[in-house]
């Protein structure tokens, strides 16, 4: 342990509004903090700069999953174990479970949120692209309101999120549109477990014969955030799958790549695997 | 005889196995002393330079605190291993980064976070060398500037601690024939092969609690280090030096030890000094235990190394002279260099028959932390060089990998590269011919060529052929001397005293199972005494794969001793456990004692010449062939082992559950130093210190290893036991490696060989990019927060 516990202040509101409330009266004093999974390590290790946390960890109110119509609902506190439980995202979001699947250690998923996941802001983490191919929108909340925007508008750049000081993240809606689509989800980690991502690509694809009619592509460790492919989308839709097809779109993807050399890989790799994972999933459409 | 049907060979429950599984086993950090401090290491932030000025913040109270500086030392400040050129703790010069230069304790372990922030040292750099390459370097261009370690009068040269000259015969004879092969081959093959440092990574940190002791006048009587260690007497040696003791003063005691795999071998001596130094100095006992990323920065690790290969060879497969230049980086200091290397050195030509060949080592000084001991210990660096050089012959001069090493394996009656006899049995070409078969080798090979065309996996297999000299070099055992005891107890039952340590190998268990088979007694009437040098005896330390063998036969002898101590004094030729220990109680009625000491002697003669390095390099060897199983996906450029075999040799399996964890743990690690393991260095400091970053292979990345003994008896062990502990480590990586060039055609000579090694040779027609030498170490977005601007 390099840090000194004593240093820092933890406070427990017992309601998500006691939450906002001590947000609002002291905007960007307090950090949340829910499964612990990043801030824990980062106390560990000495480098946790934020010295007030609020628990939102017990917060009923912020952990459900709800189908409603042709949404699903998650609640930013449900743990990646209530995701891989659960048999209405298992049946209209498989990618999501498979993305919570792959973070950390089963400890790990047991106290690590969706919210936790999306605020954190990692470039490389987990479900955010599953979250982008499936087009979620997201809710936040603070004692002014709540607000609703494109998941794909949250993340403004390097661990840099829409978020205000005020707010929280309260749920993550996801569409159930994806009957007839084909999924696909790959992470390219450093090893096959407790990794962190050196690219991940998520896609799922609406087929008429070998026209894609509708293509949506959510990457992982391409830029400084979680990114929408929306070149190589725009270069695919309408398109019949072939060997043209299969050149654009590995060029598009790497016109909009802005991967960089880091301690676990290499910009070039980076940008070569992504590409390649495309035209895996391009191919497995045929 | 007894009635005892056979006790080795079987699987007991672990002596110390229910305390652990119940969480009852104290580690070190689970003790602590009445009045106990906590000290912490203040270290260099630099590579090389001289100490300009110390200073301590004012938001200190610095009296609170107890400050150990080189002066306080009382006896030498140095941590002896073979020279006295490592420090206790720097005093004005440092040589590598993370290097201890003070000692802090208090009370209150959390109040070192803020005084260790709080030392301001200045430093004037010196230019620092990183890699072997360098170091050799600076010795050619006469760079004074760049000479970063001496030489000494232990045989050491600038920037060079020690060379060996290895030649099959007399160096005269050696080098004529080889120039005269050379002449006349028909194929002369070069290769250079290149190994990187691996950190041992046990789950328990380095860590001790150290007491100082003083008499009526207030000097110091006696100093006493627990913790978790393998080698207590290699301390006990360090702490005598560091505080001017006797042996007797200086006592030491291992605690329940969490793994250690060579990496707690020499590095106890530095952090028992600096624990026993703060306690001195504060007149409390003082624990230190490290935490991950000051263990993995801090401590020693694999020596990095580099093996060149040149070969004469006949058309018709025959080798007939071989140079091999093997060179290994020793980090700042000598350490345990010098015998890493020697090991590295005698196994560096395989397990075949060489007619001419002569074999150079190296130890060169770099301005990282020292490297040291690890599973395998210079083995494992020289035999990958050999095992891929083997593979590159056969594919120059058209023949199979297999057929190539047939025409070349060592049998017996044949002497080794050192002119040791093997009179033992050896049946390499059975061997090779069982472990193809287990692997299903053949079919494979064919199937993959038909199976890889059109597909994005490439499926490959390989293997590596190798021995493993078990105990310590040549003389080493006759000059550890080392004495074992047993003694009869007041209740009949039997306990072993040994400084051989338990660190997860399952040490108690296999030697219990020995003196009870010995003594022809029930296993559970054995015990183990805790490793304590106020009680036990010098055994050696705990390396070397010499426990089992050695210490084991020790054990056996003891046994026998003791048995025939107790015949003569009424015990029956077939006696039972309650017969045993009735007589053992009507003997110590009379006798008040019975203890049965021995001590080392070699079952046959053992020669060694030091000088011309020629001789019996081993009591014994243990010899094995390992087959690897891999995909490349060509997406990912990820290769993954998917199945392995491990057929060895071993003489006896005294634990056929121990031994196999034994097998199937080391075939783990070797796949971890294989593809996933490298330790990034920038100016000599460790960049990936976390297990985030460090990326050691998970149960999710590993295959079903399938693993395989034969048995042939080995008069140097107990039943025939012979070392298997470091075996495991020696054959995965070659192994692996060859299986990805059969699977793609691509021959990698450089370990560790991650993903994006493979992308850069698949896609860079010959321009490098990209590799995992272009990682930006300084950057990490995930689990590091970065400024990032644009």
């Amino acid at each position: 342990m390099r840090s000194d516990v004593s240093q820092f202040d933890l406070t427990a509101p017992e309601t998500l509004d006691a939450v906002l409330t001590q947000l609002a009266a002291e905007p960007g004093k307090h950090t949340p903090i829910a499964g612990g999974t990043e801030l824990m390590v980062a106390l560990g290790i000495g480098r946790l700069a934020q010295r007030s946390l609020i628990s939102i960890q017990h917060l009923a109110e912020l952990r459900f999953i709800r189908v409603e119509g042709d949404a699903i609902h998650i609640g930013a506190g449900t743990t990646f174990t209530d995701i891989r439980r659960s048999v209405d995202i298992a049946r209209d979001l498989p990618l999501l479970i498979q993305s919570a699947s792959w973070t950390g250690s089963v400890a790990n998923q047991n106290r690590g949120t969706l919210g936790g996941n999306i605020c954190n802001a990692s470039p490389a983490a987990d479900t955010p692209p599953a979250l982008l191919a499936y087009g979620a929108t997201i809710t936040l909340v603070s004692t002014t309101g709540r607000r609703t925007l494109p998941y794909a508008d949250f993340h403004l750049g390097y661990k840099r999120t829409a978020l205000r000081p005020d707010e929280l993240v309260h749920t993550i809606t996801l569409p159930r549109t994806f009957a007839d689509y084909r999924h696909y989800i790959r992470k390219v980690g450093t090893r096959n477990a407790q990794a962190i991502s050196k690219v991940a690509l998520a896609a799922v694809a609406k087929m008429d014969g070998d026209i894609i009619t509708d293509i949506r592509l959510g990457a992982a460790s391409l830029a400084d955030r979680p990114t929408r492919c929306t070149a190589a989308e725009v270069v695919l839709i309408s398109q019949p799958i072939n060997e043209d097809t299969i050149r654009a779109a590995r060029a598009a993807l790497a016109s909009e790549a802005k991967p960089i050399d880091d301690i676990r890989s290499t910009a070039k790799y980076r940008a070569a695997v992504a590409e390649n994972l495309l035209e895996e999933f391009l191919r497995s459409l045929l | 005889m007894s009635h005892q049907s056979p006790i080795i060979g079987t699987s007991p429950i672990r002596k110390e196995g229910r305390a652990k599984v119940l969480g009852e086993a104290q580690y070190i950090d689970d003790l602590s002393l009445p009045g106990m401090w906590f000290g912490a290491t203040v270290r260099s932030a630099v590579a090389r330079g001289t100490i300009r000025s110390i200073t301590f913040g004012e938001e200190i109270n610095w009296d609170a605190y107890c400050i150990v500086r080189p002066a306080d030392i009382p006896g030498e400040n140095t941590i002896v291993h073979l020279t006295k050129d490592h420090p206790c703790l720097a005093d004005g010069m440092v040589n590598h980064p993370e290097e201890p230069i003070l000692l802090i304790a208090h009370p209150d372990k959390i109040a070192l976070l803020a005084a260790l922030k709080a030392v301001h040292i200045e430093y004037d750099e010196l230019p620092g060398v990183f890699t072997i390459e360098e170091s050799e370097a600076a010795v050619e261009n006469n760079d004074a500037a760049r000479i970063i370690w001496p030489g000494s009068d232990a045989g050491g040269t600038a920037n060079c601690f020690r060379q060996y000259l290895m030649y099959s015969g007399t160096a005269e004879e050696t080098e004529d024939g080889i120039a005269a092969a050379f002449e006349a081959a028909d194929f002369i093959i070069e290769g250079e092969y290149a190994t990187g440092a691996q950190e041992q990574l046990y789950i328990e940190n380095n860590g001790v609690i150290a007491e100082c002791f003083r008499d009526a006048t207030g000097n110091i009587e006696s100093v006493c280090v627990r913790g978790s260690m393998q080698c207590p007497y290699y301390l006990v040696h360090a702490l005598t030096l560091v505080f001017n003791l006797p042996e007797e003063k200086c006592r030491v005691i291992q605690t329940e030890t969490g793994g250690a795999f060579g990496g707690k071998e020499d590095f106890p001596s530095v952090i028992g000094s600096h624990a026993a130094l703060l306690a001195m100095k504060c007149g409390h006992p003082v624990k230190i235990t490290y935490d991950r990323a000051e263990d993995m920065a801090a401590t020693t690790k694999r020596h990095p190394s580099r093996t060149r290969h040149r070969t004469a060879v006949s058309k018709d497969g025959k080798l007939l002279a071989g140079t091999i230049d093997f060179a290994i980086d020793g980090g700042a200091y000598a350490t345990l260099s010098p015998v890493v290397l020697s090991r590295g050195t005698i196994h560096a030509p395989g397990p075949y028959k060489w007619p001419f060949i002569r074999v150079r080592g190296k130890a060169m000084a770099t301005n990282l932390p020292p490297h040291g001991a690890f599973r395998g210990f210079g083995a494992p660096q020289s035999i990958f060089g050999i095992e891929r050089h083997m593979d590159k012959i056969a594919k120059t001069i058209g023949l199979t990998p297999e057929e190539l090493r047939r025409r070349n394996f060592l049998t017996t009656g044949d002497t080794t590269a050192t002119g040791q006899l093997l009179s033992d049995p050896v049946d390499m070409q059975h061997m090779l011919t069982r472990a193809l078969n287990e692997a299903g080798y053949h079919e494979k090979l064919a199937r993959f060529a038909e199976s890889n065309k059109g597909s994005a996996i490439k499926r490959g297999v390989g293997f590596a052929a190798f021995m493993h000299g078990a105990g310590f070099t040549g003389s080493g055992e006759a000059r550890l001397n080392s004495v074992v005891y047993l003694d009869a107890l007041p209740d009949g039952r039997a306990q072993i005293l040994v400084s051989s340590t338990e660190f997860g190998q399952g040490t108690q268990t296999i030697l219990c199972q020995v003196g009870a088979q010995a003594l022809g007694i029930a296993y559970e009437d054995v015990i183990f005494h805790q490793p304590d040098t106020k009680f036990v005896p010098n055994s050696g330390p705990t390396v070397a794969s010499r426990t089992a063998m050695i210490v084991g036969k020790l054990i056996e002898r003891a046994g026998k001793k003791m048995l025939e101590t107790l015949r003569a004094a009424g015990l029956s030729e077939h006696h039972s456990s309650d017969e045993f220990k009735a007589c053992v109680k009507s003997y110590l009625a009379e006798h008040g004692t019975l203890r049965s000491s021995v001590r080392y002697e070699p079952p046959t003669k053992i020669f060694w010449d030091d000088q011309l390095y020629r001789g019996d390099a081993y009591p014994g060897y243990a010899w094995a062939v390992y087959v690897a199983e891999v995909a490349v996906d060509l997406n990912t450029y990820m290769a993954t082992v998917t199945r392995f075999d491990a057929l060895q040799e071993v003489g006896k399996v005294i634990h056929p559950v121990l031994a196999k964890g034994q097998i199937e743990g080391g075939v783990a690690q070797g796949i971890g130093y294989a593809i996933y393991e490298k330790c990034m260095w920038k100016d000599g400091r460790m960049m990936n210190n976390q297990m985030t970053n460090y990326i050691m292979p998970t149960s999710a990345d590993l295959p079903p290893i399938h693993i395989h003994f034969e048995e042939v008896p080995c008069i140097h062990g107990p039943e025939g036991a012979k070392g298997i502990g470091e075996l495991p480590m020696d054959g995965p990586a070659p192994a692996i490696l060859n299986a990805i060039e059969n699977a793609t055609g691509i021959a990698f000579n450089t370990i560790p060989v991650l993903p994006e090694d493979i992308f850069e040779r698949l896609t860079s027609l010959g321009h490098p990019h990209g590799g995992s030498e272009d990682f930006n170490l300084t950057v990490d977005r995930d689990t590091r927060v970065e400024e990032v601007t644009a």
